[in-house]
């Protein structure tokens, strides 16, 4: 439990940011909200399962 | 029809006569929860079959976060602030803290974008919307005071940064950001039972007004006029 | 129904969409479904937890600051003992100085509740916790003797000497007419050093302390601390407000509340944070009361991703 991968540490050091004019974004942020994205367009798209139809 | 069974079109009686006749406050008051929510409402087991989409698991993966960022947080303050910097298993339940904290607000705006799409606030259910965003707006303040608790470098420079904001509208002097003591209160306390409040008052509301019929849904559709319609509403209430 | 289509609004009518639903039904157990849902969350959740785990910083302490940065250091104990920092200058509600407040035309809001938390840099930061030594340095009485004027005169010119100094380091500093500055935060930056001024800057003479004020706003008042701060993308004009540290995700909600310091106006005004706070609780009022707000309203009408959502009910209409 204790031996994360600890892939978002970067031991103390600056993260990933990425920049266009006055947008920057942290690689964290970034995943956050891109899957919120596909989750919500997922959601839209993706069929539900049939209904029992109560009589 | 008491012998065959149970009878899905009889009205269950949510009033009886005696209570009608009761003047007391605590009747009038029990009279009118049952009929706004009676149980087959509050808990029912069924739903209109338009509830056919993955939108709509969302307020529930929400509050499903909810439960996990409780107890989590249960076992950080039985444990004291400074717990998970000193021990794996605090340092794991701080992880679970954190990211049942991501995925909360995830769930939850997902389910606010899926809301508004829908337009969910239609037929009356405008105070479910607001309650809706209000729980939103707690949870955000909610989560800031759990950034400050973190006793880490990032504390800090919250507490540094977040005090300008509140100073400049007054209350700086009252919450003040880098009073451990204060935040502690705020987060373990009273801003929970906020959110807690007002999640319950939201998933109420939608238990009485039922998820929000399509857009366009009329009274000639077909799901309101074929014989697999299911019979009315028990209590026989219209709202 | 209306033939202008349907009501955007959230009146309740004696139409369809107020009225319980009558119509077909299908199966639904709340229960089961709740229970899954904790399910899948819980791993999600502590799967999350196992893999990635969470970021710990360590705090930066006087005594690390002292180390590491001791030119920053004293140039902030000198702007402190001369009422010339940040804090010193800030106004309520930790001191009374006049036109420091942000305000927005006639409106105060940083003045109403006066000097509730009351910092005087110079005793708070410098003189008392030098008080507190075994031996506490002698000038400390030349300091408490000094004139106002005088102590002004010796700190802004300590002041532009570090400035001009290499590196601005202390001890390669022009000679000159400095009174007991240097000596006082020489004295300072070895207490620091020592572990001492921590503990005792927070509560002075007190054993416990949950109140870390003056600490935070003497680091915030030097380079080091705001400069390790932006190294992280931590700051306000760097989206900071949102940011975590290292590569794991922030506080992605805030988003709209980091944007603005990012344009003018906001990001060079004296009253920025009054400003953002009063748009962003504009905006979430706005928020609450969407179904209000005609046009804003209507644009699941316009921008129909419900017949998504709805499909099969449209397609059985």
């Amino acid at each position: 439990m204790s031996h994360a991968l600890e892939l978002l540490q970067t031991a103390s050091g600056p993260g990933l940011i990425f920049s266009w004019g006055p947008f920057a974004i942290q690689v964290g942020n970034l995943v956050v909200i891109t899957v919120m994205i596909v989750l919500f367009v997922l959601a839209l798209f993706l069929p539900f399962p049939g209904e029992k139809r109560r009589k | 029809m008491s012998l065959g069974g149970p009878a899905p079109a009889e009205p269950e009686p949510a009033v009886s006569e005696d209570d009608e006749k009761s003047s007391t406050w605590t009747g009038a008051a029990r009279r009118w929860l049952l009929r706004r929510l009676p149980p087959d409402k509050l808990l029912p087991d069924d739903q209109p079959s338009y509830v056919a989409s993955w939108i709509y698991v969302f307020g529930m993966a929400t509050i499903a976060a909810l439960v996990f960022i409780l107890i989590s947080g249960l076992v950080l303050s039985l444990n004291g602030p400074q717990w998970y910097h000193v021990s794996e298993l605090g340092h794991f339940v701080n992880s679970v803290h954190l990211w049942g904290v991501e995925l909360f607000f995830m769930f939850m705006v997902v389910h606010l974008w899926g809301k508004f799409w829908m337009a969910a606030w239609r037929g009356g259910r405008t105070l479910t919307w607001i309650t809706g965003v209000l729980s939103f707006l707690v949870s955000i303040v909610t989560a800031f005071t759990g950034y400050l608790l973190q006793t880490n470098f990032d504390a800090q420079w919250i507490a540094f940064e977040a005090k300008d904001a509140l100073n400049a509208t007054g209350i700086g002097a009252w919450f003040n950001v880098a009073n451990l003591g204060q935040i502690f209160m705020w987060h373990i306390t009273l801003l929970p039972l906020a959110v807690a409040a007002v999640v319950a008052l939201h998933v109420v509301l939608v238990r009485m007004h039922g998820v929000v019929p399509p857009l366009d849904a009329a009274d000639s559709d077909s799901q309101l006029t074929s014989t697999d319609a299911a019979p009315s509403e028990s209590n026989g209430e219209r709202s | 129904m209306s033939t202008t289509g349907p009501d955007m609004s959230g009146r309740t009518r004696d139409d369809l969409v107020s009225r319980p639903w009558r119509g077909a039904k299908r199966h639904y157990d709340l229960f089961k479904e709740l229970t899954i849902g904790i399910l899948v969350v819980g791993l999600l959740t502590l799967g999350l937890s196992a893999l990635l785990s969470s970021p710990d910083d360590t705090t930066v302490t006087l005594r690390q600051w002292s180390r590491s940065a001791p030119a920053d250091f004293i140039a902030t104990a000198t702007a402190e003992l001369g009422g010339t920092s940040d804090s010193a200058q800030y106004g309520p509600p930790y001191n009374s100085t006049p036109d420091a407040t942000q305000t927005l035309g006639p409106i105060d809001l940083q003045s109403l509740s006066g000097v509730r938390i009351p910092i005087d840099t110079a005793n708070d930061f410098v003189i008392e916790p030098l008080k507190t030594l075994p031996v506490p340095p002698a000038a400390i009485r030349v300091w408490t003797a000094a004139s106002d004027a005088q102590r002004t005169a010796w700190t802004t010119d300590y002041t532009a000497a570090l400035a001009a100094a290499p590196d601005n380091d202390p001890s390669r500093v022009k000679k000159g007419a400095y009174g007991p500055v240097p000596a006082l935060t020489h004295a300072l930056l070895l207490m620091a050093g020592n572990g001492a001024l921590d503990n005792v800057i927070q509560a002075p003479g007190q054993f416990y302390n949950m109140d870390y004020t003056r600490g935070i706003l003497f680091l915030g008042d030097g380079a080091y601390f705001p400069g390790l701060a932006q190294a992280q993308h931590l700051t306000g004009d760097q989206w900071g407000v949102m940011n975590e540290t290292g590569n794991y995700p922030g506080q992605s909600w805030l988003w709209l509340f980091s944007f603005w310091y990012q344009i003018e106006p906001f990001s060079s005004a004296p009253n920025a944070d009054l400003l953002v706070v009063f748009v962003m609780l504009v905006l979430s009022v706005a928020l609450m009361l969407v179904p209000f707000i005609p046009g804003v309203r209507s644009l699941p009408k316009w921008i129909p991703l419900h017949r998504l959502i709805w499909r099969d009910y449209y397609r059985k209409k």
